[in-house]
């Protein structure tokens, strides 16, 4: 059986669950699963729970519910929901669903890879190797629209971010800031070292989703000539 | 003739700066990193729909810095709430008359609308049209997401000879000549404590509560920075990212406070001392930079009573537009 979350209130209509000592570094991966899991039954009793937004976090989870004028405040029924639902929750991925992100390592598509095998004390195809063979897990979404938070980058290839930020570092960017590594859905100023780049747009406003990643999901980056 | 021609449009003349496209805002999608947006200021665009028989969440522009010149290709029925823009209107038989705010008006075909600037610096202004700005919708939403590009006209702030599609609508509203009134800022930002509110000292809870708060110049639609003595925490803290919700008053490491505004980030990692209510969100749109703003302390009963009032008011507002127009009749003939 799971250990309950602390639940905070935040504003008057959401609530803040922390499923991970609040000062951890990282949650543990099972830990995280089990999030998932519980976000997927939340989202089948997203209308009964009168749920706006379901949002999970690195070992936390935020609701933010809908109230109608005159019904009461739902926080305490919500709260005893989610810490019935979380019992349940296992840590395993239960449908998970494998994104493969193709992606041009190096060059001008990547023009951080040299330094980055400098610092880690290896080849550049090294890296690339290391990087590409690689299960990572979508921890949460954030910062930008479609930018996931992933986890599982090898220890070698943890690289502390640049000096200078780029001022722009562009769209489909794939690159390395410690011990993270992601995607930039769209160009923005950044730290990150930037060791490739995706056609794939992990992020669309014309399709229905919009993100191409979600919660839960394992992404496998594979090394590839991309035409531009 | 194209068809894109023969529909009611308006077109940009002068577009001022970050002057946008927007609704009640995109929800539902924060897990996916997608922002809120929408209208800074609900109540105020809410008025202007209400005003024209709108639904009351249609998109309409929000104002930003003048100076704005509209032409209406066909013949319209706008309103203007928010903040006073000194708004004109030039007809094309050599009219050039005053537009008061909080009240429909029909124009003819090939009208000129100019607004000239925010009567208080920095504060928002709402236009609205018949039948509402027609873009598309983007993930649920005509909001405009400056920062990630999207939604909106062309997903940016409107630039000179952009041209806006409006929607049909059925209503002929003409509202009476009461209009609606303007709500003022009090610069009194009622709050909740916030779910880290216990890792700040004593001192910081004091001076949250109690100091005036400077609106520094950097602030934005993501965010109202605020200049004071900052705020310490107990000890330092690294928290791990969470979801943070506009209002969410975050203080980094530098202990001056930011109030999260509509195109916030879906998550952050900074402590969160306290909450704004929802009924008070709406005076973000209208706080001048190098003004001050306090934080008053209140229960989650008055944020709840004082969100309540708001959804009657337009309830009750709705109502009466309704019956006005119908007691004065049509006096357009039409």
């Amino acid at each position: 059986m799971n250990a309950a979350p602390r639940i905070t209130r935040l504003g008057e209509d959401a609530l803040l669950c922390h499923f991970t000592a609040p000062d951890d570094t990282a949650p543990p991966l099972p830990v995280q699963q089990a999030l998932w899991q519980l976000c997927q039954r939340l989202e089948a009793e997203r209308a009964a729970l009168q749920l706006r937004e379901i949002v999970p976090g690195m070992g936390n989870l935020l609701l933010r519910w809908t109230r109608p004028p005159g019904s009461p405040c739902p926080f305490t029924s919500l709260q005893a929901r989610v810490l019935a639902l979380w019992r349940a929750c296992e840590a395993v991925a239960p449908t998970q669903r494998v994104v493969t992100i193709p992606v041009r390592y190096g060059g001008e598509a990547g023009p951080d890879l040299e330094d980055v095998a400098h610092h880690c004390g290896l080849s550049p195809t090294k890296v690339i190797a290391l990087h590409s063979q690689a299960d990572y897990a979508v921890y949460c979404l954030g910062f930008q629209p479609g930018f996931a938070y992933l986890g599982g980058l090898d220890p070698r290839l943890h690289t502390p971010r640049r000096d200078t930020p780029r001022l722009a570092i562009p769209a489909g960017s794939v690159a390395i800031g410690g011990s993270q590594t992601g995607v930039y859905p769209l160009s923005t100023p950044g730290g990150w070292q930037v060791i490739g780049h995706t056609a794939l747009p992990l992020f669309d406003p014309t399709t229905e989703a919009g993100a191409l990643l979600q919660p839960g999901d394992t992404v496998r980056f594979v090394p590839a000539q991309e035409a531009t | 003739m194209s068809q894109t021609d023969a529909m009611a449009s308006i077109d940009v003349l002068r577009a001022g700066t970050l002057c946008s496209v927007q609704d009640l805002g995109r929800h539902g999608r924060r897990h996916l990193g997608i922002s809120q947006c929408g209208a800074m200021d609900m109540l105020a665009l809410q008025q202007a729909n209400l005003l024209l028989g709108n639904p009351p969440g249609a998109a309409g522009l929000e104002l930003s810095l003048g100076p704005v010149q509209l032409r209406f290709t066909q013949a319209a029925r706008i309103a203007l709430t928010g903040v006073d823009f000194g708004a004109r209107l030039q007809t094309p038989e050599g009219g050039d008359v005053p537009v008061l705010s909080g009240h429909a008006l029909a124009l003819p075909a090939g009208a000129v609308l100019s607004l000239a600037r925010p009567a208080i610096p920095g504060a928002r202004g709402y236009l609205t049209v018949a039948g509402g700005i027609d873009v598309p919708l983007a993930l649920g939403s005509r909001s405009t997401d400056l920062k990630a590009g999207f939604g909106g006209h062309a997903g940016r702030a409107l630039q000179a000879g952009d041209k806006l599609p409006v929607g049909t609508t059925v209503s002929t509203l003409v509202t009476g000549k009461r209009g609606v009134r303007g709500f003022a800022p009090t610069h009194v930002l009622r709050a909740l404590p916030g779910p880290d509110y216990e890792r700040f000292t004593q001192s910081a809870h004091t001076g949250f509560w109690l100091q005036p708060w400077r609106i520094n110049t950097q602030s934005n639609r993501m965010g109202l920075r605020l200049n004071g003595a900052p705020l310490a925490l107990r000890s330092a803290v690294n928290l791990l990212s969470a979801g943070v919700l506009p209002g969410d008053v975050q203080v980094p490491p530098d202990g001056l406070p930011i109030v999260l505004g509509v195109d916030c980030q879906t998550t952050g990692g900074y402590p969160r001392i306290a909450s704004v209510i929802q009924a008070d969100l709406w005076q973000l749109a209208h706080l001048s930079p190098l003004t001050s703003v306090y934080f008053q302390p209140v229960t989650h009963a008055v944020a709840q009573q004082a969100l309540e009032r708001q959804t009657r008011y337009l309830a009750r507002l709705t109502t009466r537009l309704l019956v006005e127009a119908g007691a004065e009749g049509r006096p357009d003939g039409r």
